[in-house]
């Protein structure tokens, strides 16, 4: 590290100031949860576990629940006050990514319900 | 109060704010890195939300349920998911300065992210060959362009891996090279949280419906 003797190290996104066997054991339970969410995700879209309507929430949240399990154990993301660069970048980087997908689906869907039926425009 | 206290009590004020002088070299890098990063998964949001809005138009042509296999898309996801573990250990093995180690994660990462190229490779030339290419019809413009985006991505993955591993054998671990691994895994992680986007919205969203 080309580092001194500062009294508080700001936290770098994929690195984590851990002892190093905490490291592999931190990237084994990431893993082990990414898994379990993924076969959740991909079990509950072809089962009858969910109730039918709900499979779109399920799939979202356990969606949600998998990329968080990245950001903490993969990218070493946590919510103390070093990390506080990193989180406010990834909370803005969020806001835009919430705008633009909900954003765009929700004028699309204007746009095509205030469209004239194409029986009217292509007359057959 | 002593200059000392003052330092103290600012030095907790400014806690991850800038506070005790400039942040090394490998902190601000990382940090760089991960603002491209957001504007990276910015780039793919613009690629969902097209996707989204598209995927209902398949134009009378094959639509998902009837061109997704979810056995591969599953292999595929456990691959990359595997691949981003072997990415993780091999950054840790860098640190830690244990080069052989290194070589041998990064092989595993390389074998599986190229697995799942193949794999995804095979699945756009079988779906172009049965006439539902990236022309056939809306939606499948959308899938070819999101999910193709993310396969060039894993791609420039594997060509950054190759390269990073040149750099070790040619360099060591030198600072330097430690920085540039760094951010590889962090893209390479990334790659793996956009793909968790991917199969969710794409393959999973779309065969049940």
């Amino acid at each position: 590290m080309d580092g001194d003797d500062r009294v508080f190290d700001d936290r770098t996104p994929g690195v984590e100031n851990e002892e190093p066997t905490a490291s592999v054991l931190s990237y084994t339970a990431g893993l082990g949860l990414a898994i379990l969410a993924t076969i959740a995700s991909f079990v509950v879209s072809q089962t009858n576990l969910l109730w039918a309507p709900g499979i779109p929430v399920g799939l979202v949240v356990l969606a949600f629940a998998q990329i968080g399990v990245h950001l903490v154990f993969f990218l070493h993301l946590g919510s103390g006050p070093d990390h506080t660069n990193n989180i406010l970048a990834l909370a803005f980087g969020l806001l835009i990514v919430f705008l633009v997908i909900t954003g765009s689906i929700w004028i699309i869907a204007n746009l095509n319900a205030n469209m004239m039926p194409m029986s009217v425009t292509m007359p057959h | 109060m002593t200059i000392a206290t003052i330092d103290a009590v600012s030095a907790e004020l400014v806690r991850g704010r800038g506070g005790g002088g400039p942040a090394p070299t490998r902190n601000v890098v990382a940090y760089g890195f991960w603002i491209f990063l957001l504007s990276d998964f910015i780039m793919f949001s613009g690629l969902f939300a097209a996707y989204a809005v598209l995927s209902g138009n398949t134009a009378g042509g094959p639509t998902g349920p009837e061109l997704f296999n979810l056995r591969n898309v599953f292999i595929e996801t456990m691959c990359l998911l595997f691949s981003s573990y072997t990415c993780g250990l091999g950054a840790l093995s860098a640190e830690r300065r244990q080069p052989d180690r290194f070589y041998v994660f990064a092989l595993f990462t390389f074998v599986l992210g190229a697995a799942f190229l193949f794999i995804e490779i095979s699945e756009f030339a079988g779906m172009v060959s049965n006439g539902a290419g990236p022309s056939r019809s809306a939606f499948l413009s959308g899938f070819f362009t999101l999910v193709g985006m993310h396969g060039a991505h894993v791609t420039s993955g594997l060509v950054w891996l190759t390269y990073m591993v040149a750099q070790v054998i040619a360099k060591g671990l030198r600072p330097h090279v430690l920085r540039r691994l760094l951010c590889f895994s962090l893209f390479w992680h990334a790659l793996d949280i956009i793909w968790v986007g991917v199969f969710t919205l794409v393959y999973l969203m779309g065969d049940f419906r």
